[in-house]
Parts: structure tokens; sequence; C-alpha cells
């Protein structure tokens, strides 16, 4: 058999495969009990928040069979704007409501916290507030000015808009403009990796994703901030300064169909789903 | 040359597929425009360029607006990748062409079809985790116009190497005996022969690409350091205006979010002008 | 290997090496570019292919993802990407071959309409992947009404492949000599079945060319389609139901979700399995049903 005779054959079989499998997988949704849940759902907006609502969503769809609930993202602002216009039924919001947000409620379903990390090999054992804002401000540009090695730091910041940074600001009490930045970054493992390539950066992500990395190996680590040790549980209990909430926002009256899923999502059920993702739940 | 009637109908049809084409162009014009108008009403076309620097968050008349920092870093971005693709893109297809032995040029032309189908994410974090700590080794911080200007030669160098080799081997065969005839040596005959009749090709594949290389979003986000400040050495962190709308957008409200369209409007019109620029060239050349 | 490659290799080997060092100069830059081209490739997709390896199985293929696509598989997300290529190519190829033919055989003296089109199609190569995906949002998701689906990720997709391919297949159809079409005439052909019969499959080097860049472009889509066909990895229904596609959840594992860098990889690894699969396919099917009808003699 020629090559090109054995390729074709070889594709032939692949593409019946994949038709096979597409037939196998394709299923109609079973016909709901009387009563019972029925409809879709439309979830837009933060993809921090994108994956643990994904993974909610699946096990509410396998509680009420005739349910589909779509996860989208888009980021924070258009979770908001989308609930807000009725184009989304619920929105994903990475952050509290602002001020002239009024107009939409939020559903609290897990917290999340914001380390400053370093480089596995940095030897600093923490930084105080003050420190962490004159390296950030630019006004500390070398690591042995804060007990280190003489080099020079890389800092790395969040874009502009992003829940994280304005966290970070607001804690620090700093303005955008201030921030002396070697490089900006989008999402977090972005930061991760930027950080672990690179021994006299500094950078500040997720507790939770940072707790991950470390765990498995990622050359990077987290320095208490304020004394206070960057662990989930002392997210849980508050006593870690920098935390955020991840909400589901909803405007006006609830559907049943809205009402049951935000009860399912912010219910002890699916307090799992959430450590998985490393993330808070809400204690009860 | 043909005036059976029938052509009539196939002329019709053609003539509308292709002027779908240009209307996709036309629609996504005119979404851009819509949608930045809010930006460009109230915050005025000037001061997106004589602003001090980038911050727009914070209102119309409080936020800072220049996108100059960005355009300079698409620019260059884009014109070091081009220079630095064609020349490979080209080479790489005369190897395919005629350089190499039969077997050996058809496998690399499958390395090179599979280069151009890698996703620019897989680019992207290759450049992010690889390139930018051996850049690093060398200046900090690592992540810089040079990783920029290298994944995207890489990205787009399947382009004009794919598409420069189907030219060359479209060559009328009658030229090359030709050549072979006159007994020019090889490089004689592509360099002569081959090249020229095979130009309208490469200039199409040239720009194809710096069409692409303008457009690259994800790959130059994780590897460009995404700082909004006008580069000073190739080792600079840059923003492009692609990068400027995909970190942005996902959390800008109102004027902010206009205001990314307003980057999007720019490089269409930047990209505009090359055309016309490259067009104006081509046509001067044909008369020379 | 087609006749005019041998015929330049017989030809021109007799040369002298010697005497032609500007040949020689040349030979051996375009020999060391190979060479760099081919390392560069080695290295990216060797590095690829070392993490993708220990999370390659059988179930990683057809099972559902699960765990934020931590473990399971991506049997969904195939289908969906599978689904997305159909509406994308089913699409894009007649409007583009139909266009090209126009820009090839109607618009030699530069008319106004080729040279907008032209001009046109080289500003929307240059449009970015995000912008993409806004529009195709608006338009196709938001005012055609088609919401978050794969009907609309296509249909976005055919608007970003439509430059590659119309050019390349027009630089195809212009590459084919005059005498062809001369010969046409004179038999008395009409201009469609000459279109088809004799100058399509001519052509059929640059359409294979477009086929597969467009195909590469489409495949690695990820800011287009996040807007368009969205997120979801449920095993599609319908052509209205959201999908998610290869690209898409590589970046999500590689980006968004803690220790999915490793499905990541695999992920990628069978993307580019499916390309390789796909280039073979269509140079198979463009060879053997166009290219072989008009063979030089």
């Amino acid at each position: 058999m020629t090559t090109t005779r054995s390729v074709f054959l070889a594709s032939v079989c692949f593409t019946m495969a994949l038709t096979l499998v597409t037939l196998a997988g394709c299923s109609k949704p079973e016909d709901a009990p009387q009563g019972a849940l029925a409809g879709r759902l439309v979830l837009t907006g933060s993809s921090t928040v994108a994956p643990l609502a994904a993974e909610i969503a699946k096990r509410f769809e396998s509680r009420h069979p005739a349910v589909r609930v779509d996860v989208q993202t888009g980021g924070s602002s258009r979770g908001v704007a989308d609930a807000r216009r009725g184009t989304a039924d619920i929105g994903m919001v990475s952050r509290a409501l602002k001020p002239e947000e009024a107009d939409l409620a939020a559903h609290t379903i897990a917290l999340d916290g914001i380390s400053i990390i370093l480089h596995r090999d940095n030897p600093i054992p923490a930084l105080t507030d003050e420190q962490i804002v004159a390296i950030y401000t630019g006004r500390i540009t070398r690591w042995n000015e804060v007990g280190g090695r003489n080099e020079r730091i890389t800092v790395v910041n969040k874009a502009e808009g992003h829940s994280t940074l304005e966290l970070f600001l607001g804690h620090f009490k700093l303005k955008s403009e201030d921030i002396r930045a070697d490089i900006v970054i989008g999402d977090n493992q972005q930061g991760i990796q930027t950080v672990a390539g690179d021994p006299h950066a500094i950078g500040y992500i997720s507790i939770g994703t940072a707790a991950y990395e470390s765990a498995h190996g990622t050359a990077i680590r987290t320095v208490p901030m304020a004394g206070v040790a960057p662990t989930l549980a002392n997210v849980r209990n508050r006593r870690f300064p920098l935390s955020r909430p991840l909400n589901l926002v909803t405007r006006g009256d609830l559907s049943p169909l809205q009402k049951a899923f935000i009860a399912f999502a912010t219910s002890s059920t699916v307090h799992d789903l959430v450590e998985v993702q490393y993330f808070v739940p809400l204690a009860d | 040359m043909y005036p059976l009637p029938t052509d009539a109908i196939l002329r019709k049809t053609l003539r509308t597929t292709a002027a779908v084409a240009g209307g996709v162009m036309l629609l996504i014009f005119a979404f851009l425009a819509i949608e930045s108008l809010p930006a460009l009403r109230s915050v005025g076309f000037a001061r997106f360029f004589t602003d001090p620097s980038w911050h727009p968050a914070g209102g119309a008349q409080v936020g800072r607006f220049s996108l100059t920092p960005m355009l300079v870093g698409t620019l260059t971005a884009a014109v070091g990748a081009v220079l630095l693709a064609t020349p490979l893109g080209i080479a790489s297809a005369l190897f395919c062409a005629f350089y190499a032995p039969p077997r050996a040029g058809a496998a690399y032309r499958g390395l090179i079809e599979l280069l151009a189908g890698i996703p620019s994410v897989i680019y992207g974090f290759w450049g992010l985790v690889v390139l930018a700590p051996l850049i690093r080794h060398w200046q900090p911080p690592g992540q810089s116009l040079l990783a920029g200007v290298l994944i995207l030669s890489v990205m787009i160098l399947p382009t004009v190497a794919l598409l420069a080799e189907s030219s060359l081997r479209s060559v009328p065969r009658a030229y090359l005996q030709g050549a072979a005839a006159l007994g020019l040596s090889r490089w004689a005959t592509i360099r002569g022969v081959a090249l020229p009749a095979a130009r309208s090709g490469i200039v199409a594949a040239i720009l194809l690409a710096t069409g692409r290389a303008l457009g690259e979003t994800m790959a130059v986000l994780m590897v460009t350091g995404n700082v909004a400040r006008v580069p000073g050495s190739v080792f600079d962190p840059i923003r492009t205006l692609t990068a400027n709308i995909a970190l942005e957008l996902g959390y800008a409200l109102d004027h902010h979010r206009s205001a990314l369209f307003v980057s999007g409007l720019l490089l269409m019109v930047m990209t505009v002008i090359i055309v016309i620029a490259a067009a104006w060239s081509g046509r001067r050349h044909e008369h020379a | 290997m087609s006749t005019p490659e041998r015929a330049i290799r017989r030809t021109t080997s007799r040369v002298a090496p010697s005497s032609d060092w500007p040949g020689c100069v040349a030979a051996g830059t375009v020999w060391l570019v190979a060479l760099l081209v081919a390392c560069v490739f080695f290295w990216i997709v060797g590095d690829l292919i070392r993490h993708a390896l220990p999370h390659l199985t059988w179930s990683f293929l057809v099972e559902a993802p699960s765990d934020a696509g931590r473990s399971g598989g991506i049997g969904p997300i195939l289908v969906s990407t599978m689904w997305l290529l159909g509406v994308c190519l089913t699409v894009s190829v007649p409007i583009g071959v139909g266009a090209a033919m126009y820009l090839a055989e109607f618009t030699r003296n530069g008319g106004r309409l080729g040279r907008f089109v032209r001009g046109s199609l080289d500003v929307l190569a240059g449009v970015p992947s995000i912008v993409f995906g806004l529009f195709g949002n608006a338009l196709f998701s938001i005012y055609l009404g088609m919401g978050f689906s794969i009907l609309s990720g296509g249909l976005t997709l055919a608007c970003m492949v439509l430059p590659i391919l119309i050019r390349t297949t027009e630089e195809g159809l212009r590459a084919v000599p005059d005498d062809y079409r001369r010969a046409a005439v004179a038999l008395g052909l009409s201009q469609t079945v000459t279109m088809w019969r004799v100058l399509l499959p001519a052509a059929a080097p640059g359409l294979i060319v477009g086929l597969v860049l467009g195909i590469g472009r489409a495949v690695g889509e990820t800011a287009a389609l996040l807007f368009t066909s969205g997120y979801v990895d449920r095993m599609p229904e319908s052509l209205l139901d959201s999908g998610r596609s290869l690209a898409v959840h590589i970046y999500d594992l590689a980006m968004n979700v803690p220790g999915g860098s490793g499905h990541a990889y695999a992920t990628a690894f069978v993307l580019i399995g499916l390309l390789l699969v796909m280039n073979v396919l269509t140079f198979w099917i463009a060879d053997r049903w166009l290219h072989r009808r008009v063979t030089p003699a």
C-alpha cells in the first residue's frame, strides 16, 4: 500500500471514529418529571469565577436533568453589564459591587485572597507595607535595600481595571499612576510564570493559586502581609487583610430557576467544589 | 473573450461573493466606529495622541488616554517581525522548491504547515516560559520588544514561506527550461527568473504576514511585558494596541471601554494606510 | 514531485561549484535557514510533547472534562471544534473561491471593485482576533440572535479565514498560464466549464495553501471564539448550542485554572495531531481530485 493511500485510510478511520464519538455523545435531554425545574440559565462575567461556576453548574445540571446552565466569560464588567441589560440571567463578578452598581444584588459564593509572591530563591522572609509601597512606586529599586541581594527588582503589576489591582491599590492607598511596573500581566498564571522565571521579581496573585503552585513545585513562594501568613485558613477567619468576594449578581426579582441555582451555589453542598478551585467557601 | 450568455450568471454570482468579502471589512469598520464614538466625542481625537500617559480609569476628564506608546509598540513589533520573517520565509520557500532533496522538501513543508497551525496561546506560553527567561539572562526584564519580535516572526514565517513556495512552484516550466537552455546556474535562475516571476505571490504573502503581525493578540500579550511606555531599546517592554484591548476589555466600563475600541479603530486605519502604500508602490514598480 | 523541480535540479546541478560562489553562498544560506527553522520547530514542539505525553490516553480523547478540565478528557471539545471547522469551511470555501475567481479572471485591468476587494482583504487580514470576536458577538450573536453558539463562532471564523483563502487562491489562479485559457476558448468551452474543469484544478496548489493556512488559523483561534461560540464544555446538541473549541480549552487550562497546564499541553498535542491529519487530507483530496485532471505531459 502506498504511503498516500495508507494515510488516506488512516484519516478516514479517524473521521469515522470522530463521528461515532459524536453520535454516542449526542443525546436528547430527558423529559423532566412533573413540576421539576426546566429551562436554560446563562451566566456571563469574570473568568476568575467561571471555572468554579462551570463546575457548580455541572453539579446542578446532574440534579435537574431538564436544566441547561451555560457559563460564558467576558470579564467582570461584562457580567455587570449583562445582568443589568438582561442579556444574561446571572452575572459573575470577582469583586464587591461598587456604589454605582446598587441596582444589582450580589450573592457571594466564595472568598479569595491576594498574596505577594517572590521567587523561591529569594531569601527575604517578609516585607512590611511601607516596603511594598516603596517597591511598587519605584522608590526602592534594588533588593539589597530591603535586606536581599544587590539585584534590580523586577516589579510585576496587574493590568488596569482588574479587581486584583483595584484591591491592591485600595489596600495600600495608591493610585494607578503611582505604580512603576516593569511587567504588566493579565492572568494569574502569567504572573506565576513571570515570577517563577525571574529570581528578582515581585508580584501579587490569588492566594489559592499561589498556595497550589508553590505546593506543586513551581519556583515561587509567598510572603506574609502585615505579619499574617497568606493561607486560605487566614482568609476564612478574616485575619488576612487583603481579600475579595466572588459574587453572582442579579437584577430585580428572581425567577424560580435563578433562585434555585443561587441557593445551590451558596449552599454547603458545593463547598468541596469551591475548595478544589483553591478559593475559600463562606462559613455557614 | 467569453460571449456566452450562461457566463453572465457566473459573472454575477462571482461578483456577489467578492462583494460579500469586501462588505465584511466595511461592517467591521462601521462596528468599530460606532463603539468608539462615545470616547471620541467626550475625550476628543487629539488627546489620544497628546495625553501624557495611558491611565483611562476615572472618567473622560480625569483619565489619561494617550495611545502613542501602544502605537509605537505595535509598529516596532510588526515591522521587526516582518523584516525578520520575510528573508527567512523566502529562503525556506527556496529550500522547499529548489534546493531540498524531494522527500526532505515535502517533510519540511509539512513542518511549516504544522507551525502555521500551532495556536497562538502555545506560542505565547512557550515564549513566556522559555524565551523570556533566556532574554532575561542577557538583559532584564526579559519580556520585551525583542521577545515579541521573535515570537511574531516564528508565527508569520509559515504564511510567507508557504505562499512564496506555492508561487515559486507555479512558475511556468518553460521559463525554467529556457534559463537552463541558456546555461544559467541554479542561483542565477532563481534570482533572475523564478523570483521575479513569483513576485506578485511573494508580495501578497508579505502583506498577509504584515496583517497577521499587526493583529496578533494572545502571543504578544504574554511575552512583551505590556508596560504602556515608549520603548528605549529592544530589551524594553512594550504594549501593543491589540494587547491593550485584550488586557483591559474585560474590566473596562463606559469611556474606558470605548477608548479601547478607539485603539482598535486606530489599528485598522493604520492597516489601511499600509495597504494603500503597498498598492501604490506596487503600481509604480509596474510602470517602471 | 512535479516536473519543474526535477527539470531545474537536473539542469542546474551540472554547474561546477567552484566557479559559482554566489550560488554556493545562496545554497549555504538557504540550507542554514531551513536548519534554523527546523530547530525552532523541534524546540517548541518537543517541549510540548514532553509535557503532553504523561496525560495522553484513549479516555482523554473521548471523556468529558471534569474538575474544570484538570481531569477527564476533551471528547465534547473535539466535537465542538470539528463542528466549528465544518461551519467555517462550508461558508468560507464557496465565498472564498468564488471571490478569488472573480478577482483573478474578471478584474485583470484593475477595475474598481477588484481593487477595493483586494485592499479590503488585506486590511481584514490585519484586524486583531479580539476585534473579530467582539464584531462576531455584535453581528451574529446579538443582532442576528444566534447567541453564544457554534454557528456564530463558525461564521466569525469564516470572516477571519476569508482573506487568506481568497488571496492564496487568487495567486494560484493568476499563476495558471494564459495558454490554458486560450486553448479553452479555442475548444469552445463556456467560461463556467473552463473555470471548473481547467483553471481551478490547475490552481490547486494555491487553493491547498489557502486551506491549510486558513484551517490552521481557524483551529488556533482563541479570542474570537470566546465571545461567539463561548466557554461551555458540554457535548453540543445542535449548531445553536455553545461549545468550547480546543484552543479556548488550552487557553483556559494554561492561564486560568491552577494546575491545568499538564492537560493544556496534552490538548495542544491533540490539536496539532488533528491539524496534521487535516493537512494531509487537504493535500490528498486536492491533489487526487483536482490537480491530476490537468497533468502536464
